[in-house]
Formats: structure tokens, C-alpha cells, sequence
């Protein structure tokens, strides 16, 4: 842990300035390369009045904002969502899956494309069946008036298998030649159907859940506790839980909605942040949606500049992120066993 | 502050567990309960305290029923402190202590200054200063369970509740547990409720015992009066011998069970 090292103020600053440095510098990248300097200007292009060429005008503002924007709102919201779902469960190996929330929202999603829904069926299906997932995960798990956590992720389990297995319908039913390539590419996770019209209405949504688990981050602790513990700390376990779940689910149902599911990211932030900081969720929070931005940027700079062709986040994620992962275990010795 | 059990009833499905507890604890008072394994002492304790609902009978404190204080005025005035067990993320024993500020927080509220100072406090009373920047993944069971104490004693509370506090601990930490619980009596005049499956720990700590027995009915009172062979042999089918004696002008016990009856 680096804990001690930093003044509390210090890293706060440090956490809120790393995703926008990030963004500063990715959003340079790509076939029409840009320099720092002129990256700046460009942005400033509004402020100034300096001198800016119509491709630069678009290609900043049209094509790469919008993406960037994105991926440090989704990256942001997963690995917060992330956090949340392992403080909730006290169990280091949830992520936003754990509650069949991905798959909900994905076959919502898939269904949409099935049938060349626009934007807003795709997401308004993706949240639709997200939640939907998510309530009924919620009463498989509730049991005699109370939810139990261990039935809550089981539940969570069989509703995710479900899903999973409408999607594999949906997949089938597809047109092999035309809608099947376009459902499995987006599966895989992808920025690049990203517009102002899409952030508008994803966005919000994500910044809502964010904002909720934010202000919820020492709770978190509690919840964590077992059940009678967390309840003799004079918390309403019942609607507090549901806050959590309901806040993560909106998070993970927009994030996919927009840009398809990317996996790792809710379970690797989280636990980089724990590793850096300490078990402490009023610390893991805010260090999760800062590095959550700043990783999803990195990889989604490299998915989009690294070849040719875009290759899919998801592939990129685990790639990356597992290796990655698998170092950071092995040096640490996983602080939460 | 007043903890009285009237007539409390409680079954599992159909199997009786409670059956016509009424207890009472005053201020500065320690109440120890004793039974076999698997009789219901957790049972009891999380229907008192409303972690589970009475079936008959009610829970009072200082005269009103259990009910009628919100869950954050409740847990104001009682802690429980569970028997230690370790959960999935390493905190440290100094936030861990600071989560017993919680009933007293508002729920988007982090603790502050203050919450943090009580939290030390409560710390050095329970002799644990030491242990601020541990990881409680990393402690022995002794050192979780003083944690675990401290904790409870950061939510100020009127009334303390253990869980076998001093099971699977050696004995000098059985000792510090002990004393810490008869001292907080003493001193800070708060109440205890405490499962034990020790009787000579009952009768050292104890200035009431409650013994339940397996067809679900209690015996109370006195420890003195509610410990003795004959109880010890029909609560635990156990032959004890129970001996008394002075040790440098203090009065110690000593329960040593004989033979199974």
C-alpha cells in the first residue's frame, strides 16, 4: 500500500486530474495524428479563435470527444459498479455480471439489433432487460422477507445463464450474412458507434449511478459485514442494498447499451485500487472511478490506433488486463485474503 | 438504562426454541447466559435485540418496547460485538473501529474529526492502540475479537452484547476480554449481556446468569444462586464440582466438571 506516503489532498487532486491528462493525450492518437500543442488548441478552438482547419474541427470534436468522453464514462462507471457489487457481496470475485445485469442488458440489446432497432430501442431495451435481470435476481434472492447474499448470487448466476442462452437464441435466429456479424462484433464491445445523440442517453444515467454509490462509499464498509454485524450498525439493510444494486445495475445496463459489454473492467479497477490503497471503500471508490477512466481510455486509444482494422475492446481487455492482473496477484499476495 | 425480556417465545419452523424467556439488566450490570451447544444462546441474544422478531412476549428498554426506537436510536444505545470471524476485505482495525460511528451518522455521511477521535479513544480503552494500522486479516483471534470491542465501544453505547466472546482464544486473552467487559461494568457503568460456555467465567464476570436448557425453558437470577452442581448437572448433564477460594484476599471460582451423569 502507498497509503501513507501521500497526503490526502494531494491524491485527491491527483485522482481527479489523471483521467483528463489521459484524455488530453489520447485523444491525439489515431490515423490523423496530433500533437499535445495542437491538440489544445484545437479544444480551445471555441475560447481563442485560433486558427483550425475543418478536418481538425471534425475530427476532434465529431469523431474522437465523443469516444473519448465514452470510454472514460464507461470505464468510470464499470469500475465503480465493480467496487460496489464486491463491497455488497463481500466477495472479491463480483462484478457487474454477478447479477445477470450484463446479460440482461446485452440480450435487450441483441434483441434490439435482431430486429434493426435505431440507438434508442437498443438502449432502451438494453436498461429495460438490465433492470429487469436485476429485479428478478433480487427476488430469487430474497427469502422468507429477507435477501440473503448467498441466494442473491446464486441467483444471479441462473439469470445470467438465462440470458445468456436468449442471446445464443437471438444469435441463431440471425441472419448469418448481415445481422449476426453485427451482433457478435458488438458483443465483443466497441466505442465506435459513439455520438453525442448516444452519450445523452446513456450518459446521464451512468453519472446518476456514480453519484449514488459515491455518496454511499463509506456504507459500503457495512455492507460488506455479515449480516447481523452490518445490521447492528443501525443501517436500513434492506433499502440500502437495494440502492446499491439498483444504482450498479443502471451503471452496467447503460454502459452495455452504448457500447456493447467489456469485461475485466469491473473486476480488475477495483482490485488495482484495493492493492494501491487499502480495503477501505471510501478510498476504493473514488480511486476506482479514476483509474477505471484512465484504463478504459488507454485501451480503447489502443483498440482504435493500434491497427489498421478497430479491434474489439473485450479482446483488448482481457489481453491486457489479465497478464496484468495475474502479476499484480502474484506480488501482492491478493491483500483482501 | 433498563434491558428487560418479558415472556419472549420463539420456534424455528415448528421446533421451540425460546420458550418463556423474561430477563433483566440494569445499568452497570453483567448478565451471563450459559446453555449447550445448539441450545439457542445466539438465538436469544438476536431476539432481544430485534435482529430476529419475538413470536410472544417483548423486549423493553427502559420500560418502552424495542419497537418503538428508530433502528438508529437503538443502535445508539446497544453494540453487539459477534464473535470474531474475518470478512472477505482487509481493513484496517483503526476503519473498522471507526464503522461503529455509524448509528450515529446520517446515511451519506463520512465520518469526521470527531468520529475519528472517539474511535481512538475507544481504542486506548480497550488497550489496542497498537494495533491502528493492522490489517484485521492479519490478527490473531485475541486481537480481532479486541477490535471487534473497540468497535462496539466507539458507538457509545449504554449496553454492550457478546457472542462467546472469549471461545477459541487462549487464556491470557480470555483474561483481558473478561476483565475489559467487568471493567466497562465498573467504571463506565455499562451493561453486558454475554454467551458463555464457560460457568467459571460466568461466575467470575457475572452479577446475573441465565441458564437455558434444551426443552427451551431458562433458569435466572443471581449467579451465584443460578450456577451450582445440582443446575450444572441437569443443564449439561455433567458432574461439576465448584470450589471457592481466596487467592491474596480475593475471591476466586472454579468449575471443574467431573464425569458425564
Amino acid at each position: 500500500m502507498i497509503k501513507k506516503k501521500i497526503p490526502r489532498h494531494i491524491l485527491s487532486a491527483g485522482l481527479v486530474v489523471l483521467p483528463f491528462i489521459t484524455a488530453l493525450i489520447c485523444i491525439g492518437f489515431g490515423r490523423y495524428s496530433l500533437s499535445l500543442p495542437d491538440t489544445v488548441r484545437i479544444l480551445l478552438y471555441g475560447i481563442n479563435s485560433g486558427k483550425v482547419s475543418a478536418v481538425e474541427k471534425s475530427v476532434i470534436f465529431s469523431v474522437r470527444l465523443p469516444r473519448i468522453i465514452l470510454a472514460a464514462g464507461v470505464g468510470a462507471g464499470l469500475s465503480c459498479a465493480g467496487a460496489a457489487f464486491q463491497g455488497l457481496f463481500s466477495n472479491p470475485l463480483a462484478t457487474p455480471d454477478t447479477l445477470g445485469v450484463a446479460s440482461g442488458a446485452s440480450f435487450g440489446a441483441v434483441l434490439a439489433l435482431l430486429f434493426h432497432g435505431n440507438l434508442i430501442t437498443v438502449q432502451v431495451l438494453a436498461l429495460f432487460f438490465g433492470l429487469l435481470s436485476c429485479a428478478i435476481t433480487y427476488n430469487i434472492g430474497k427469502l422468507h422477507g429477507r435477501s440473503s447474499i448467498i441466494m442473491v448470487v446464486l441467483g444471479g448466476m441462473v439469470v445470467s445463464a438465462l440470458f445468456q442462452a436468449c442471446v445464443s437464441l437471438v444469435k441463431y435466429t440471425a441472419d448469418p450474412e448481415n445481422e449476426l456479424p453485427s451482433i457478435t462484433y458488438w458483443l465483443m464491445g466497441s466505442m465506435s458507434g459513439a455520438g453525442y445523440n448516444t452519450l445523452l442517453l446513456g450518459l446521464p444515467f451512468i453519472f446518476l449511478g456514480t453519484m449514488i454509490i459515491y455518496a454511499l462509499r463509506w456504507r459500503l464498509n457495512i455492507l460488506s459485514l455479515n449480516e447481523d454485524e452490518a445490521h447492528s450498525m443501525g443501517m436500513n439493510l434492506q433499502i440500502m442494498r437495494l440502492t446499491v444494486i439498483v444504482a450498479s445495475s443502471l451503471i452496467t445496463a447503460s454502459a452495455v447499451s452504448m457500447c456493447g459489454s467489456i469485461g475485466w473492467v469491473g473486476l480488475l479497477v477495483p482490485h488495482m485500487a484495493r492493492m494501491l490503497m487499502g480495503s477501505n471503500n471510501r478510498t476504493v471508490i473514488p480511486v476506482s472511478i479514476s483509474l477505471g477512466a484512465t484504463f478504459v481510455l488507454i485501451i480503447d486509444t489502443f483498440a482504435r490506433s493500434a491497427t489498421a482494422a478497430e479491434i474489439p475492446i473485450s479482446i483488448l481487455t482481457a489481453v491486457i488486463g489479465a497478464p496484468f492482473f495475474i502479476i499484480l496477484l502474484k506480488k501482492t499476495g491478493g491483500v483482501w485474503t | 438504562m433498563n434491558f428487560t425480556v418479558k415472556k419472549g417465545t420463539f420456534s424455528y419452523g415448528g421446533t421451540p426454541v425460546l420458550n418463556d424467556i423474561s430477563l433483566s439488566v440494569n445499568s452497570g450490570e453483567v448478565l451471563c447466559i450459559l446453555g449447550p451447544n445448539g441450545v439457542g444462546k445466539t438465538t436469544l441474544l438476536k431476539c432481544m435485540m430485534g435482529l430476529l422478531k419475538w413470536q410472544h412476549g417483548r423486549t423493553f428498554i427502559d420500560g418502552l418496547p424495542l419497537e418503538s426506537y428508530s433502528q438508529r436510536n437503538l443502535w445508539q444505545r446497544i453494540a453487539y460485538v459477534p464473535q470474531a470471524k474475518n470478512s472477505a476485505f482487509s481493513f484496517t482495525a483503526f476503519d473498522m473501529v471507526v464503522l461503529g460511528r455509524s448509528s450515529h451518522l446520517g446515511v451519506f455521511e463520512q465520518p469526521k474529526e470527531k468520529d475519528r477521535d472517539i474511535a481512538l479513544t475507544a481504542m486506548k480503552e480497550a488497550g489496542i492502540l497498537r494495533l491502528k494500522d493492522k490489517l484485521c486479516t492479519e490478527m490473531s483471534g485475541g486481537e480481532l475479537q479486541m477490535v471487534l470491542i473497540a468497535r462496539a465501544l466507539a458507538v457509545n453505547p449504554d449496553m454492550l452484547v457478546f457472542d462467546e466472546p472469549e471461545s477459541n482464544l487462549d487464556f491470557k486473552n480470555q483474561l483481558i476480554i473478561l476483565d475489559t467487559i467487568r471493567k466497562l461494568a465498573d467504571v463506565k457503568h455499562i451493561s453486558a449481556v454475554v454467551n458463555t460456555h464457560y460457568p467459571a467465567h460466568a461466575m467470575k464476570i457475572g452479577d446475573k446468569a441465565l441458564i437455558l436448557n434444551r426443552d427451551g425453558s431458562s433458569d435466572n437470577g443471581p449467579v451465584d444462586q443460578v450456577i451450582t452442581e445440582s443446575s450444572m448437572r441437569k443443564t449439561f448433564d455433567v458432574q461439576v464440582h465448584i470450589n471457592d477460594f481466596l487467592y491474596q484476599q480475593k475471591k476466586y471460582f472454579d468449575v471443574v466438571p467431573l464425569f458425564l451423569v
